[in-house]
């Protein structure tokens, strides 16, 4: 029977796989490892409420959003737009070089741009189109691929660059769950763990970058791309 | 003293959930107004007053909060836009300016935490309101602004936002509940705890595997470092802050290979009208495996 009280494993497992409602499945396998661990209703309630007390830590980054919507409103976006759109005229694999730099910088700042609607979509991916197609006429398939590059290029300098800021929602959540599983670290420690990776992700990006930019060569007009 | 600053400084997040339940409630819009007032006014009272109620208090209002969500009715609702126009001018009055909130609170943060005894949770709290005045006296904003970007931003932020804390405290019980231990004593039935690469490779790769499977990297933190990374690597000697954070980030490799994280790899193609439905994930899974080979490269070396 002790086994029972995995079933909030596979609540969680299964419930975001099926995309139900993500609060609702938190709460909901929180509940059952309670009840399947021999908890009192009482106790159940005390652990969780004092569990979310002592994890408030990581919902201090709201503190940053009065700030945040401020600057957002005051022509955040725009400033960046006009300072990307400086970059034509090069390579697609410089401008995604670029950005992917332009991205990881900013998260060490902690401005995190929702990238693929404010920046990939109306900015990035036509200007790559823009560039690859400087000389010859771009097959759809190689339209969609430079369109798939430049939202893989955001997400990476998004993803691996994140940790970088200590007061983000990663950061925090790593720094309050290991004091949880026992394992107390600070946030510094993590960001500063952080930054190999951030770099790993930085040389590799630019690297598979660079030969992206081989399929548009001139010479490369017939049968060079599967 | 840093506990009377945090104190201070959560009841300050109460006070911002307080405007964004007033402004749930008052938002004729929202079918849901009720409930999503409800869950900003539960949210507000835990912050602000958390440290002076009882906690099973606490844990009911989560519990009435769960079945809120699960009847769907907390919805973000109708938020103000942007007023384009005015971000426009203030753009071209303040270029590259506008970065330097942002960057005073990074550097605040870090010197708060690096330099003073009041550590980082305290440092990015005062870092964020030193930026948050740095940005009104360089925006020469109203406070009628201030509200409304606020109140913006929190109820733009919504549930996910406090997702996080949830799954931290999804970890603590499964702590209490002794999970961890269990699954531990599980796996190592199959796999013999012990061996310092054997258990970096398989925590990075259950970590990359499992965010795959339910699309969120957050999820899978709580219940994978319970279950493996804890009993297998950290046990053994590994570093606590660099296993941790290189767990994190294997679990973003499975976050790019993965049609479960919409918001990363389908809205792309929605946006874009891309004909390839798996086209950015296409793109993203080469470096998403090299990635992760690298990262159980750097946990093994670093680590240990």
């Amino acid at each position: 029977m002790e086994y029972l009280k995995l079933l909030g494993i596979v609540i969680i497992v299964v419930g975001f796989a099926l995309k139900w409602d993500t609060t609702a499945v938190v709460v909901i396998a929180a509940i059952v490892t309670g009840l399947f661990a021999g908890m009192s209703i009482p106790d159940l309630l005390h652990t969780l409420g004092q569990s979310f007390l002592d994890n408030r830590m990581v919902s201090l980054f709201f503190l940053t959003l009065p700030m945040i919507g401020l600057v957002e409103s005051h022509g955040l976006k725009q400033v960046a737009v006009e300072a990307i759109q400086k970059l034509k005229r090069l390579t697609p694999g410089r401008i995604l070089n670029l950005y992917v730099i332009i991205r990881a910088l900013a998260n060490v700042f902690g401005i995190s741009l929702s990238g693929q609607v404010q920046f990939v979509r109306p900015l990035i991916q036509p200007m790559v189109q823009a560039a690859a197609g400087q000389h010859r006429q771009l097959t759809p398939a190689e339209v969609d691929l430079t369109k798939g590059r430049s939202a893989a290029v955001d997400n990476l300098g998004n993803f691996f660059a994140q940790n970088l800021f200590v007061a983000s929602g990663g950061v925090l959540l790593i720094a309050s769950t290991m004091k949880s599983l026992g394992k107390p670290v600070s946030a510094m420690s993590i960001v500063i763990a952080s930054i190999p990776v951030a770099i790993t992700m930085l040389v590799v990006t630019i690297i598979y970058n660079t030969l992206f930019d081989r399929r548009f060569r001139a010479d490369n007009s017939k049968g060079g791309h599967k | 003293m840093v506990n009377n600053l945090l104190i201070a400084l959560y009841a300050l997040i109460g006070a911002m959930m307080a405007l964004a339940a007033i402004e749930s409630f008052r938002d004729r819009s929202n079918p849901a107004r009720f409930g999503t007032g409800t869950f900003w006014t539960f949210l507000a009272i835990i912050f602000a007053f958390g440290d002076f109620i009882p906690a099973t208090v606490v844990g009911t209002m989560l519990v009435i909060i769960g079945v809120l969500a699960l009847a769907r009715q907390i919805k973000v609702g109708h938020l103000p836009a942007v007023n384009v126009q005015n971000a426009t001018a203030a753009a071209h009055r303040l270029g590259g300016w506008i970065f330097l909130p942002s960057i005073v609170l990074a550097v605040v943060s870090i010197i708060i935490a690096q330099f003073t005894s009041l550590g980082g949770q305290v440092g990015i709290g005062i870092g964020a309101l030193v930026s948050l005045i740095v940005a009104i006296v360089m925006t020469r904003t109203s406070g009628k602004q201030v509200y409304s970007d606020t109140q913006r931003m929190v109820r733009s932020v919504g549930a996910p936002g406090v997702l996080p804390q949830l799954l931290a405290t999804l970890g603590a019980v499964f702590t209490a509940a002794g999970v961890g231990t269990l699954t531990a004593k599980l796996i190592a039935g199959v796999f013999p705890a012990g061996n310092q690469f054997g258990g970096v490779v398989l925590y990075c790769v259950a970590m990359a595997v499992f965010t795959a499977i339910m699309g969120n990297a957050f999820a899978a933190f709580a219940v994978i470092t319970a279950a493996i990374g804890v009993p297998f690597v950290i046990a053994q000697g590994g570093n606590v802050a660099v296993v941790a954070a290189i767990g994190m980030t294997s679990g973003y490799c499975g976050t790019l290979m993965t049609p479960m994280a919409a918001n990363f790899n389908s809205l792309p193609v929605a946006l874009m009208e891309m004909d390839d439905e798996m086209g950015v994930i296409r793109q993203q899974a080469p470096v998403a495996i090299i990635l992760l080979v690298l990262q159980i490269g750097l946990m093994y070396f670093l680590a240990f």
